[in-house]
């Protein structure tokens, strides 16, 4: 990304959220971004996501100009390339486990068959295999939000974004959504763009960048990123997350 | 999306409120049951029409003794002139070659007894080639003879009613002897109903008898009341009319510029005017149908424009995982086409259960064609398209970002 900016034009004031960014996120990277609400995470998280485009300024995502793509183009790259993870997990509700995941491959035109091989492989990559005719409301939250990080895996995307996935979860189980987040970034190199306001989180991360009033104050390396599976070792126990 | 999934995703979408969809299909049922059932009681009505037409005689003309606007201030009914004879339906025949054929007839009422009972009926006065003129079948015996005719025979041919009324046991009557008035008559064969005219009129109470018999020994009129003629084909019975038109004019010595003292009526023309005006009727129930079907289509677009709306977060979440807008428009066009086609389907048969206890009930003829059926359909469909367009664009121009948020 380069000299973002995205103004946001409510007619008589005019909300700067984002003024001038410059940031490369490198293909394999986990990062987290943080920062104060209202600092401009979110509107950052939209640009990446395609959800939303710049006012001014060019953002290229494979070398691919994103900012001169029609909508149709945008949602197909979308469906491509990119798997989001909410705080709400915003699951399909009366939808089970295995359809939820399914979605993203149905805008994909993915045959049916393919579909739903792919939606219970991404299942047991998060470890719900057993769980795929759950509906949503069967299910606790951390599960939830694996079953969305399965959907958000379904098209084999390069990139993950993940907007406070662990907002709505008890620390354990947060550990827990992090130890996947760290496994798929080593094993499947899937680049990871978390945005947080919990320190402690960030820390999984391999670089924190953080904002505030619509610009990077700080972008650094962590040194020694926490690893969540020696962290989920030392934790007690409180019972089974089921 | 392919097809198969979005129809999938539609019903489920539609049975997640199951109360809400039946009631906003029960708008599509009464609509298409109304239009299915409209159109089958106006084509019932027409067909019914054109059978009694088709029952009174193809390419029929009556000539009718008598004018409504005769001669003076005096309207003088029909059949009450003494000017129209037998030799003017000889003159017909012969003058007008395109008139094929025509029976000479006149009546009058009598009592009709036979045994122990009787019966108050028109007699007729006609030949033997008034039966196949007027499409009249026989259900036992043979009409009388032409010698009937010329010697002025007591022999009747009865209608339906007639036979019913004298022989309730149902006996063969030919041969039996029946008494007109007072004079005892030889029955040689009885007809198959027609049932009622348009108009209500009992076609089956009626004795036929020749002609010159009424004449010389009934009413003692030299005179007849009205000839059935042929016409050769259906496209020249206007040419026919205005034929025997000038015929009896000149033969009755009619001065140019005084009325005609008879009428002749063209019965193509009546059925022509009665199909048009059936085929009003059948437009016209149509089309009141048609406005319930239209707010059956409104109620469609009600339910969308409110299932768009709770379903922002579902619309946000699809958009996200690469949704394209025609995707998210084209799944509410088909869940409300679906929801159209459904309720059409069973407004069909709701219909057609209708049409059934309206035929049942009412004794009328409906008569529900495929066409109106296949056309139902199409037309459901092409109104869930039309309601469900807008509120399918209203959720496709959703922001995805608003609506991921919406709670």
């Amino acid at each position: 990304m380069e000299g973002v900016h995205k103004i946001y034009d409510l007619g008589e004031i005019q909300v700067h959220a984002l003024r001038g960014l410059d940031v490369t996120i490198y293909p394999g990277e986990f990062v987290a971004i943080m920062g104060a609400s209202g600092g401009g995470k979110s509107t950052f998280m939209n640009m990446v996501g395609m959800l939303d485009r710049p006012t001014r300024g060019l953002y290229q995502l494979d070398g691919v100009d994103v900012s001169s793509l029609d909508k149709v183009e945008m949602a197909h790259l979308r469906n491509r390339k990119l798997g989001f993870v909410f705080q709400g997990f915003n699951l399909l509700s009366r939808t089970t486990a295995l359809e939820n995941v399914e979605l993203p491959a149905l805008y994909a035109r993915l045959p049916p068959e393919e579909r739903i091989e792919r939606a219970r492989e991404a299942l047991r990559i998060v470890g719900l295999a057993d769980r795929e005719h759950h509906y949503p409301s069967q299910l606790s939250g951390g599960q939830q939000q694996r079953v969305a990080i399965a959907r958000a895996l379904m098209n084999r995307p390069s990139i993950l974004l993940a907007d406070e996935p662990t907002g709505n979860l008890d620390s354990r189980t947060s550990v827990e959504i992090m130890g996947i987040f760290q496994r798929l970034n080593k094993e499947r190199g899937i680049t990871l763009v978390l945005v947080t306001h919990e320190p402690d989180i960030a820390q999984y991360a391999q670089r924190v960048i953080t904002f505030r009033d619509g610009k990077i104050r700080r972008d650094e390396v962590v040194a020694h990123p926490a690893v969540a599976e020696e962290v989920i070792k030392n934790m007690p126990v409180v019972g089974a997350d089921d | 999306m392919d097809f198969v999934s979005i129809v999938r995703v539609a019903l489920r979408a539609l049975t997640r409120n199951k109360l809400r969809s039946a009631l906003t299909m029960l708008g599509m049922i009464i609509g298409v049951g109304a239009v299915i059932a409209m159109v089958g009681i106006g084509q019932g009505a027409n067909e019914q029409m054109q059978a009694q037409i088709a029952s009174m005689g193809s390419n029929l003309l009556i000539v009718q003794a008598g004018s409504p606007r005769a001669p003076g201030a005096v309207h003088v009914g029909w059949g009450a002139t003494k000017t129209l004879v037998y030799a003017d339906e000889a003159a017909i025949l012969k003058q007008i070659p395109l008139a094929t054929s025509a029976a000479a007839g006149n009546g009058s009422h009598q009592q009709v007894i036979y045994d122990a009972n009787n019966w108050g009926t028109t007699i007729t006065g006609t030949e033997p080639s008034f039966f196949p003129i007027r499409n009249w079948t026989f259900d036992v015996g043979a009409p009388f003879t032409q010698s009937d005719v010329t010697n002025a025979n007591n022999v009747a041919v009865l209608g339906a009613t007639v036979f019913m009324n004298l022989f309730p046991d149902g006996s063969n009557p030919v041969g039996r002897t029946i008494r007109i008035g007072k004079l005892p008559f030889t029955v040689v064969g009885t007809l198959q109903p027609k049932g009622q005219t348009g108009w209500g009129q009992d076609q089956d109470d009626v004795v036929f008898v020749p002609f010159t018999t009424v004449q010389k020994k009934i009413s003692g009129q030299y005179w007849i009341q009205n000839i059935s003629v042929t016409a050769a084909n259906r496209d020249v019975t206007d040419s026919v009319t205005e034929q025997i038109t000038a015929l009896l004019r000149s033969r009755h010595r009619i001065p140019p510029g005084t009325p005609d003292d008879f009428q002749v009526h063209n019965l193509t023309d009546v059925a022509q005017v009665a199909n048009a005006s059936a085929s009003v009727m059948t437009i016209l129930l149509a089309s009141i149908a048609s406005v319930s079907l239209l707010v059956g289509g409104i109620g469609i677009m009600n339910i969308m424009l409110v299932s768009v709306t709770e379903r922002t977060r579902e619309i946000g979440i699809r958009m996200a995982v690469g949704a394209t807008e025609s995707d998210v428009r084209r799944q509410f066009v088909i869940e409300a086409l679906v929801l159209a086609v459904i309720g059409g389907l069973m407004g069909i048969g709701f219909g057609l259960v209708t049409s059934w206890l309206i035929s049942a009930v009412a004794k009328w003829a409906v008569d529900v064609s495929l066409v109106s059926i296949v056309g139902a359909t199409f037309f459901s469909a092409a109104i869930g398209i039309f309601f469900g367009y807008y509120p399918a664009k209203k959720a496709a121009s959703l922001d995805p970002i608003e609506a991921l948020r919406f709670e």
